[in-house]
């Protein structure tokens, strides 16, 4: 199993290193990736990668990939980019900066569907101001939709690569897994 | 470590890979954010005219870098002079995302740094090699930069702050364990700094380039040393055509390791930011705060 991070801008080296602690084979998009089983879109700026993603031709492909059912794990920017205002794909629709600026951000723990209590880490984080009906709602914090499943994508308005749980990668790794079947 | 300090590492671990620009109005940061810039530097003034015009430069009206927060979504910093911890207060009080602690303005305090651990705000920081890197960090500081001479368009400095502090990285990851207290006292810094370098041979946080960028090819040249982004200053808005420079040294931030696309998009930017070569200037900014 390979799994694609899109490393445009922002935190994908994190994601990389998490996955190697897993034994699992990455890429890293710009590269070659067609033969990937896997994707992740990680934090960063949503704005920056966005107009890079455009830039560098990567917009299409990438959305096609996910509509053709390439599972994807996006996370904080990555939820935003997958959201109904940017690639499109998932129907739901991110509200930015939901927590206000970095004086706003914050560490807590909170039940994740499935997995139990999870820490999660917010760094002007998003959350989840709308769901459509496919959507599968899987965290809340304070009321608040912060992890979301539909199908073959997953985000998380946290940032799971940036602690030491395994968990929510081992869970994407799982959507990789039964959808290679 | 406290949760703060890591949070606030963490907002620059998201800033990886991405170009800071300085803009002084709203619709200059709303040019950067549109080329893709993933965070900007509020100012009154651009290190190149803060340069021309001398006197003493101060933090910029809040009023103002108010302005540019509410023009883009992406996170603000904004400077306060070294050691001015009341104007590092102000800047907290809007609520910034990042202060940069600077030399570009002209210091508060010729000893002392602002104790930035007493912040809930993170803090950036100069530094030229890898003792100034590390003593910044141990006062707070959770992104560091180098101290590129600014507003001159001359990368040289840059280089240099980045070339000696890998070299001193990679020095201390060859040390034996028992040499690195020695280390610790050569350097002024703390052990437990030293060890962390000694055993992931890099800084326990995001080190960016800073002075001096004017050409996607300068952005190149500093992510290829080592940087993991790029404050570019008076590089964009002093050009001929920031709109398309600013666009193309993002793009080269993204693809510093790709000549070919380094080549498309150094063609057509106008004419670069005139520039001043360090033997041709009075003031080494990079002099100040050590």
């Amino acid at each position: 199993m390979k799994i694609a991070i899109l490393a445009l801008q922002g935190a994908f080296a994190e994601h990389e290193q998490m996955l190697k602690s897993l034994g699992v084979e990455t890429t890293l998009i710009r590269e070659h990736w067609e033969d990937a089983s896997g994707l992740i879109v990680p934090g960063g700026e949503s704005t920056s990668m966005m107009r890079i993603m455009r830039d560098e031709g990567l917009f299409e492909p990438i959305r096609q990939a996910i509509l053709e059912g390439l599972p994807v794990l996006g996370t904080c920017a990555g939820l935003i980019m997958l959201d109904r205002n940017h690639l499109g794909v998932m129907d739901i629709k991110a509200r930015r900066n939901a927590y206000g600026r970095q004086l706003g951000s914050f560490n807590t723990e909170a039940d994740f569907k499935g997995i139990g209590r999870v820490p999660m880490t917010f760094i002007r984080a998003p959350y989840i101001e709308e769901a459509g009906p496919e959507v599968e709602i899987l965290a809340r914090v304070d009321g608040k939709a912060v992890a979301a499943r539909q199908g073959n994508m997953l985000v998380t308005a946290f940032h799971p690569e940036l602690t030491d749980d395994t968990r929510i990668h081992e869970l994407f790794l799982s959507i990789v897994a039964n959808q290679n079947d | 470590m406290e949760d703060r300090t890591t949070l606030n590492r963490q907002l620059a671990q998201m800033l990886k890979g991405g170009v800071i620009m300085d803009v002084t109005t709203p619709e200059q940061a709303r040019i950067a954010e549109n080329a893709g810039a993933c965070a900007v530097m509020a100012l009154e003034r651009i290190p190149a005219d803060i340069r021309a015009a001398g006197g003493v430069s101060r933090m910029s009206d809040p009023k103002m870098i108010r302005g540019i927060q509410e023009a883009v979504t992406i996170p603000v910093m904004a400077k306060c002079r070294i050691g001015h911890f009341a104007e590092a207060q102000i800047l907290e009080a809007i609520e910034i995302d990042y202060i940069d602690e600077s030399e570009v303005l002209s210091p508060a305090d010729d000893i002392y740094h602002i104790d930035k651990r007493k912040f809930k705000v993170p803090f950036v920081c100069g530094a030229k090699d890898l003792g100034e890197a590390l003593r910044r960090i141990s006062e707070g500081a959770t992104m560091i930069r180098t101290k590129g001479e600014p507003g001159t368009g001359d990368i040289i400095q840059a280089v240099r702050h980045m070339r000696l502090m890998q070299s001193e990285i990679r020095r201390l990851v060859s040390l034996n364990d028992d040499e690195l207290y020695e280390a610790a006292k050569q350097l002024r810094v703390p052990f437990d700094l030293v060890q962390y370098v000694h055993e992931n041979g890099k800084l326990p946080v995001v080190n960016f380039a800073a002075g001096g960028v004017a050409t996607p090819a300068d952005a190149a040249l500093m992510m290829q040393l080592g940087a993991e982004g790029v404050f570019v200053g008076s590089g964009i808005f002093k050009s001929g055509n920031p709109e398309k420079r600013a666009q193309a040294i993002v793009k080269a931030v993204t693809n510093y390791n790709n000549p070919a696309v380094l080549a498309s998009l150094s063609e057509d930017l106008g004419e670069a930011m005139v520039g001043i070569n360090e033997s041709e200037i009075q003031l080494l900014m990079a002099e100040r705060g050590k």
